[in-house]
């Protein structure tokens, strides 16, 4: 038995599907007291640190790391040749280096490690290896990546993927065209939780690995091909994780800490610094679009055409699929007949690029919805008026062909959101100077401020697409403790601050009637649960949940059955499990959970699958490509400083079809934190890169909304039942961070009767800055 | 270098110190206070507010050796006894919780605000916390918390009166 670090307590959930229940892990939290990835320690504990390029692209000539060794307190010193198995691993492609060996394509790569007893003595160890690099010109812009005399950062290529989706008639004409070319800059997911985890040496050539991450078993699956060791010689345990958005999808620093502990036989943790974890997880993929959208004069969509192009950076991690989003969702949730799109992306010498919150649907609906108010224009029409004219409804066709089924509501979610009040104007006398563009910094006194209203409306997939193989795994196990029916539900997916642990609770009280429910910590003891992204959890590992529950169910019953021997109530199959008993049909108490199970423990294991999705057809994107579909529309209210360029967002008002709340206020809690994240890259988050390197890997540098920035969101929650997922439910998670930002854009448009093209919008896109200006 | 401090009323010795060690890593590695979190190290964040002497500091921003002969508040000190503070029972009750990393900080920034100012308008929470960033909740929920501690520790006050 090796030593093991504290984690967290198993608290009992008390409630039902639909009901607002606490968090089991809120009261850890507000006391401080939750073991989060990065608090882990055990005795005789070392830190890892990582030696990371300097350079963008470079070749590695030689890595000297006799000084680095022979620093005080310094345990190991790893390079490629100590990766024990593939020196490569990735998502989709396996074309990331553990460690960077002949060449590094971005900067800040991982191309060496140092264990020490001290944090502080790792890193400056670290900074003792030395690397010679012959360093190379940096591949930075997608567009040269693209063509054809670009030199290949890769072999075979380029272009990551390409996709084509061809509609209806390609040569379609039209009363009305309208042509835009957007830009959108690269957002950090900036969890607040950094990267960070604890290996342990067993003593007999494995490793226990505690870490925070969205997909246990897809780490093990990257961590056996690259320790080359058999999976279950690595046994995963979800640590606390502050936060994921993406950023915790591809392997960070799990293989690193599993080679030095493995290589020291000491347990070793490795916790990164927020400029390091900027470099340490892939990004949203900046993007550059380009969209034709043809009409009617009463603006009826004849065609779109649109060419994106997304920035992949140097590795592959989820491109393939990230591309293959903002393709399908290219033309937002609108009905048209003709579509011509063509996407790809492109392996760079900039920071990777991969799964953020939205995952492709974010960029492409800044630029479909920009041309949608540019069509309401040219036509005459009021934008919400022509959205509603487009809007999908059930039985709908996507570009892909794809018939969207259950309710589909687009043209109820704008007129919802048109139809909330507006929020009381700001420039009333005498001024409140927390209210303007500017807050107390005192830049105006309202001169200048232009108030605008803007709408959007987006919509993307929710789970795993294009017949990847979607499923989770739940074991249930029902027994008497303290002479009280408890149910434990243990499964493998990755609680990242969504509150999936609540969810889970909540169907297994639901379908067992008990009180006492704990979720065991997550671990790979049990079967995969895929990973906590595509807003899948609650759908798919919640359908895992609910089915090992029925099958306990239907045991219990049957022990009930044969228990009462039909005396009492002929029928058994009118008994039902609520209140921690057997009761009748009419709710009467027949038999106590309690009494009937005495000693004995009933558990089940099931998988949940949903239908099957299939791949794309490369030459037209003709495919039923996508499980489920989610639907949010935002109105943005903006006060903006036409002389300064300074943005107040006033108010977010927001509808959105949950398909059935399984706990409204971590729905809420969705809505208002996935639109803050929306609003971020609509007004301020931007990596910003310059000739391949990061200038502002910090938070004082990268800028987050704050709680001065984020208005209050109002909202209307719709629960339309899906007629295929458990209870109705539909994903909740990214639709939020969808459209709240394109909506904030149109707003400052409204504003200063700019055309602003590219997100994040930036002061000096408001306002004219002349030659004196800043430019980036 | 070696530091003696009163850390949530126990004092404290720390001996081996490194001379560029911040008391957050101090809080964190040294006295297995790791309540107080490591998200910036930058004071931009918040997410290591903790009370110095009384004073709301972010612990990243502090030398340890500065703690000599100090007064240290961490989240952890917010208790009183088993019972939750009613700033941290607001934060349960509301949501105000998702991932919970911000938390602690805003905890702490919290009991602070509410020391200062009783009855804090919407405008007054959003200046206090604006030191505080949270990445999952979009921040609404977050002022229903204070409100409601703001509420509770008003009744409290006029009834122990």
């Amino acid at each position: 038995m090796t030593a093991q670090p504290r984690l967290a307590p198993h608290s009992v959930v008390s409630g039902r599907v639909g009901e607002s229940v606490q968090r089991p892990d809120a009261v850890l939290k507000v006391k401080g007291d939750f073991p989060y990835s990065s608090d882990l320690q055990v005795k005789g504990m070392l830190w890892g640190a990582t030696v990371r390029s300097p350079h963008p692209y470079a070749r590695i000539v030689s890595i000297d790391t006799a000084q680095a060794l022979a620093s005080p307190g310094v345990r190991a010193v790893l390079t490629h040749e100590d990766v024990p198995g593939r020196k490569v691993y990735g998502l989709e492609i396996p074309d990331q280096p553990v460690l960077a060996f002949d060449v590094v394509r971005y900067w800040g790569e991982s191309v060496a490690l140092v264990a020490a007893d001290h944090p502080e003595q790792a890193r400056r160890a670290a900074a003792k290896v030395h690397v010679d690099y012959q360093v190379l010109v940096p591949l930075t812009d997608p567009e040269v990546a693209l063509t054809p005399d670009a030199p290949s950062l890769h072999e075979g290529g380029n272009i990551t993927r390409q996709v084509r989706i061809r509609r209806g008639d390609q040569n379609a004409a039209a009363d009305v065209v309208v042509i835009g070319e957007y830009e959108i800059g690269m957002q950090d997911q900036a969890p607040l939780g950094p990267e960070s985890g604890l290996a342990i040496p067993d003593g007999e050539g494995g490793v226990d690995l505690y870490i925070a991450t969205q997909w246990l078993h897809i780490d093990r699956e990257q961590l056996a091909e690259s320790l080359a060791l058999p999976p279950d010689k690595i046994r995963l345990t979800l640590a606390g994780v502050g936060g994921a958005f993406g950023a915790r999808e591809d392997l960070s620093m799990q293989a690193h800490a599993c080679m030095l502990a493995l290589r020291t036989g000491r347990p070793v943790k490795i916790s990164y610094s927020r400029p390091e974890s900027f470099v340490g997880h892939v990004h949203r993929h900046p993007g550059r679009l380009r969209y034709e959208h043809g009409a009617t004069r009463d603006g009826k969509l004849v065609y779109v055409k649109a060419r994106i192009l997304l920035d992949g950076g140097a590795y592959a991690s989820s491109s393939t699929a990230v591309i293959a989003n903002a393709c399908c969702f290219a033309i937002g949730p609108y009905e048209c007949p003709n579509a011509t799109i063509d996407g790809w992306v492109v392996y760079t010498n900039n920071p990777p690029c991969g799964a953020m919150r939205g995952f492709g649907s974010v960029q492409n609906c800044y630029a479909h919805e920009a041309q949608m108010d540019k069509l309401a224009a040219a036509i005459g029409m009021d934008p919400v008026e022509l959205r509603i004219r487009n809007a999908m409804k059930t039985g709908s066709s996507m570009v892909t062909g794809q018939v969207v089924e259950g309710p589909v509501p687009v043209a109820e979610l704008l007129r919802r959101v048109r139809d909330v009040p507006l929020p009381p104007s700001t420039t009333s006398d005498p001024i409140d100077l927390t209210e303007m563009p500017g807050g107390v910094s005192n830049t105006t006194h309202g001169e200048a401020v232009k108030r605008g209203i803007g709408y959007a409306v987006g919509f993307k997939n929710i789970g795993y697409s294009e017949g990847f193989n979607d499923y989770s795994t739940a074991r249930v196990r029902l027994s008497v403790v303290g002479g009280r029916p408890r149910v434990e539900v243990h499964t493998a997916s990755a609680e990242v601050g969504q509150g999936l642990v609540t969810v889970q609770a909540q169907i297994a009280g639901t379908e067992l009637g008990v009180s006492d429910v704990v979720v065991l910590d997550a671990d790979t003891v049990v079967g995969s649960a895929g990973s906590s992204s595509a807003s899948r959890q609650t759908y798919i590992t919640g359908g895992a949940v609910k089915a090992a529950c029925e099958a306990v169910r239907e045991r219990v019953l049957g022990l009930a059955q044969s228990e009462l021997g039909g005396r009492h109530l002929g029928d058994a199959h009118g008994l039902r499990l609520e209140n921690d008993a057997i009761v009748s049909a009419k709710g009467a108490v027949v038999l106590s959970l309690a009494t009937l199970l005495g000693e004995e423990v009933i558990e089940e294991t099931r998988e949940f699958r949903p239908r099957r999705t299939s791949p794309l057809d490369p030459e037209t994107g003709q495919a039923n490509a996508h499980l489920q579909y989610a639907f949010a529309a935002h109105r943005a209210v903006v006060d903006v400083d036409t002389e300064l360029g300074l943005v107040k967002v006033v108010e977010l008002a927001t509808a959105q079809d949950v398909g059935k709340a399984i706990n409204p206020q971590a729905v809420e809690g969705q809505l208002e934190g996935g639109a803050a994240q929306g609003l971020g890259l609509a007004v301020m988050e931007e990596i910003q890169v310059k000739d391949g390197v990061i200038r502002n890997a910090s938070f004082t540098d990268y800028l987050l909304p704050t709680i001065l920035d984020m208005p209050p969101v109002r909202m209307q929650i719709l629960e339309l039942g899906d007629p295929h997922s458990p209870y109705g439910l539909k994903g909740v998670g990214e639709p939020p961070t969808i459209s709240s930002g394109p909506a904030i854009i149109a707003a400052i448009r409204a504003a200063t009767g700019r055309p602003l093209s590219r997100a994040p919008v930036r002061p000096h896109d408001i306002v004219d800055t002349g030659s004196r200006g800043v430019r980036s | 270098m070696k530091i003696d401090c009163t850390v949530n009323g126990r004092s404290r010795t720390v001996d081996g110190l490194w001379e560029g060690e911040s008391l957050l890593s101090v809080l964190r590695d040294r006295m297995q206070l790791p309540g107080s979190k490591n998200a910036c190290e930058q004071g931009e964040c918040g997410s290591c507010s903790v009370y110095l002497d009384g004073a709301l500091v972010c612990a990243c921003l502090v030398l340890g050796g500065q703690a000599n002969g100090r007064t240290i508040v961490t989240i952890e000190g917010l208790m009183s006894g088993d019972a939750l503070h009613a700033v941290q029972q607001a934060f349960v009750e509301a949501g105000a919780v998702q991932c919970g990393f911000c938390t602690p900080g805003l905890v702490v920034a919290t009991h602070d605000l509410l020391n200062r100012v009783p009855e804090p308008s919407v405008m007054q929470i959003r200046e206090a916390l604006a030191g505080n960033i949270c990445r999952c909740t979009g921040y609404a929920k977050i002022i229903e918390a204070v409100q409601l501690a703001a509420l509770r520790m008003a009744v409290h006050e006029r009834t122990a009166r």
